[in-house]
């Protein structure tokens, strides 16, 4: 996993509650067996006006031609309701999104965006208000300064927590599995001791 | 007597599974139960031989075909190329990491959830996971169960674990009893459209109430499948002698000693009544009526008696949004009679309502209405949950039942629910659907979907809309 420190980049403002991950990466785009070929398909049934994805929707906002090179994603209540799918969070992440601001995340998809290092910010329902009125006439530019847990908007800055793990492992490009095994030992202890049903 | 630190089931869960909690590290839970498919496995299965690791315990993995298969022909091309790819990708890691699989033509071959429970793979008392949202069902025995995503599936393959922040909890006691006719899935869709589609982000959810407790084990699946439907990590039920009786048995269940030994350990589980949850809601039981859903989350729901709702009733503005997109998208006007919504489509399965009872109670409809037909203007299918069910239905003559009124009678798979096979609506089709999720485009892009009971999907089938079946 790549590690994360500091990001500076362009915002797309998505105003939408609720955006579920069926609208993230719709279920004909799950069948593949590696873990690239999703970015191309995000937010499929929005992004393009055919089923075939052919003809580009000019009026769904991450089209518009002024947010092509957003990196970051600013949404509404809820985002990634919905199916535990991590292809979500691969093709946000294939796209090209680096980070991801709501006022709430559903638990999986939040939990699968911290373990392939796409970082999801948790902000007020205010500081969410200020970004998108601050959004569209500007080109909104945010710095995401990780080690110090800021948005970072000019004069203006927004903190946000993760959980301690959660800190290190994106800064530090955790590999959650190789970390565990490190601790084999505590699991075999544990496993010693199980009721013989369980 | 009173207990000294009174504790909830959850927190029990926990405190049993906890491998270690050290300060600066998220803690670590063992997992009992893991089910996999082939959607959400072959990039974890990848990343194991990439790292040269082996699957720690493939005696506690199972795994099943269900999310991309054919419901018309156990053929594993008979779904495409790209879902034949994911399914010769599961039986060659099956294969060759030592796991159990259910695969096309197995006897125990179906939905994960209604496969689980079916053979006794589901314990009170355990922790399941798989990469699946709707794994919450298999709380209603008492098991700490919830959805991952498949870089976790890759975690627990390699250790058997799972890291997990602790969540906070939620009591949903349903008190009294429903009145006839009512089903779990009206309860469950009456909880949510209370709470709201993310009334419980963050919390596990433990239902009870006499309501809750009357149910069958089959109707406390269905009500803890819907668990993620409002936000919650889990859904939880205190296993008692119904829990009891299912179990005992069954397949993979402990035997004599060891479940005698089980039970003793599965009676503790349940909540001290002192516990203390962070959040309460109740519910009064003989006020829940049969529900649709109107909109495009599983909250968006009214009773069956009621109307399509306006913007103007809901004063909270992203929820007045919504409701502004919702009927744009379902093509509905505010004020319309949910009677008078008609529907061209019906499907009867996913691992919300495709078990036995479930068949039962739609078939006892289709009946009630002597010999009628589905309605000219209606396509409607029954996906049974797993071989099991379906070789029980035709055993008791439902699969005649439904075939003489014109429904088509498939094998099982989770079908529709996702229409990830070739089970997908046309745009613009209005389907009754015994699901889980009316999400947009979620059976089909442009399609709309109406979340009901078993019950309520074979009478739209019959008549072509929805009917108070107890007015």
């Amino acid at each position: 996993m790549e590690k994360f420190n500091i990001h500076t980049g362009l915002v797309v403002p998505l105003d939408l509650a609720n955006v579920d991950t069926d609208q993230i990466i719709p279920k004909q785009f799950l069948q593949k067996t590696e873990r690239v070929g999703f970015g191309v398909h995000l937010f499929h049934d929005s992004r393009y006006l055919d089923h075939a994805g052919t003809q580009v929707n000019p009026d769904f906002i991450i089209n518009k031609p002024e947010y092509k090179n957003a990196s970051i994603l600013l949404a509404r209540e809820n985002f990634g309701c919905g199916s535990s799918r991590e292809h979500a969070p691969w093709a946000l992440q294939e796209y090209g999104f680096k980070v991801i601001i709501a006022p709430s995340f559903a638990d999986i998809f939040y939990g699968n965006c911290i373990n392939i290092g796409l970082l999801p910010i948790k902000l007020s329902d205010d500081a969410i208000e200020q970004l998108f009125e601050l959004s569209p006439a500007a080109q909104l530019t945010l710095t995401i300064d990780l080690p110090n847990n800021l948005v970072i908007c000019g004069d203006l800055s927004f903190t946000f927590s993760l959980s301690e793990f959660q800190q290190y492992s994106l800064e530090n490009g955790v590999d959650s599995v190789g970390w565990t095994l490190n601790k084999l030992e505590k699991i075999e202890a544990f496993e010693a001791k199980m009721p013989a049903w369980q | 007597m009173t207990i000294e630190n009174p504790k909830t089931m959850y927190e029990k869960l926990w405190q049993n599974h906890l491998v270690e909690a050290v300060q600066g590290e998220t803690p670590l839970l063992f997992v009992d139960r893991h089910l996999i498919h082939e959607v959400t496995s072959p990039q974890a299965f990848a990343n194991l031989r990439f790292h040269n690791r082996p699957v720690r315990h493939p005696e506690r993995t199972i795994a099943t075909m269900d999310h991309n298969i054919s419901t018309r022909s156990i053929k594993i091309d008979a779904a495409g190329e790209g879902a034949a790819n994911q399914l010769r990708a599961l039986e060659k890691n099956c294969k060759e990491f030592g796991i159990e699989l259910f695969g096309m033509g197995h006897k125990n071959q179906g939905i994960a959830h209604v496969m689980g429970p079916e053979l006794g793979l589901t314990l009170p008392g355990t922790i399941i996971v798989c990469g699946d949202s709707h794994t919450a069902t298999h709380g209603a025995f008492g098991a700490l169960a919830f959805g991952i995503g498949t870089s976790e599936v890759e975690h627990v393959f390699a250790t058997q674990t799972l890291r997990q922040n602790k969540a906070k909890t939620m009591k949903i006691e349903v008190i009294g009893h429903v009145g006839t006719g009512i089903s779990a899935k009206d309860i469950i869709l009456a909880i949510i459209g209370k709470t709201g589609s993310a009334g419980a982000t963050g919390y596990v959810v433990e239902y009870c109430g006499e309501a809750i407790e009357a149910l069958s084990m089959e109707e406390r699946m269905t009500v803890c499948n819907m668990s993620i439907e409002f936000g919650a990590k889990a859904g939880l039920i205190a296993p008692d002698q119904t829990t009891f009786d299912y179990i005992e048995g069954k397949e993979y269940a402990p035997k004599d000693e060891l479940f005698e030994q089980a039970v003793n350990d599965w009676k503790t589980l349940k909540s001290d009544p002192d516990a203390s949850f962070d959040t309460v809601i109740t519910l009064q039981a003989k006020d829940i009526k049969a529900q649709v859903t109107w909109g495009t989350n599983p909250g968006q729901v009214i009773s069956v008696d009621g109307i399509v709702p306006s913007p103007e009733d809901f004063t909270d503005p992203v929820e007045r949004d919504s409701c502004v997109n919702a009927l744009q998208y379902m093509d509905l006007a505010a004020g319309t009679k949910i009677t008078d919504i008609q529907v061209n489509k019906v499907f009867i399965g996913s691992c919300t309502n495709s078990r036995i009872e479930d068949l039962r109670a739609a078939a006892n409809i289709v009946q009630r209405y002597e010999g009628k037909q589905v309605v000219d203007a209606v396509d409607a299918i029954i996906v049974p949950g797993s071989y099991r069910v379906k070789e029980q239905a035709e055993i008791e003559g439902l699969d005649k039942i439904f075939i003489n009124a014109g429904f088509e009678w498939r094998l099982p798979g989770c079908s529709m629910c996702l229409g990830m096979n070739d089970d997908v609506l046309a745009e613009g089709d209005r389907c009754a659907s015994t699901s889980n999720r009316n999400f947009e485009g979620r059976q089909g892009r442009g399609s709309r979907t109406h979340l009901v009971s078993p019950e309520m999907a074979a009478a739209a089938a019959i008549t072509g809309h929805f009917v108070d079946l107890n007015a």
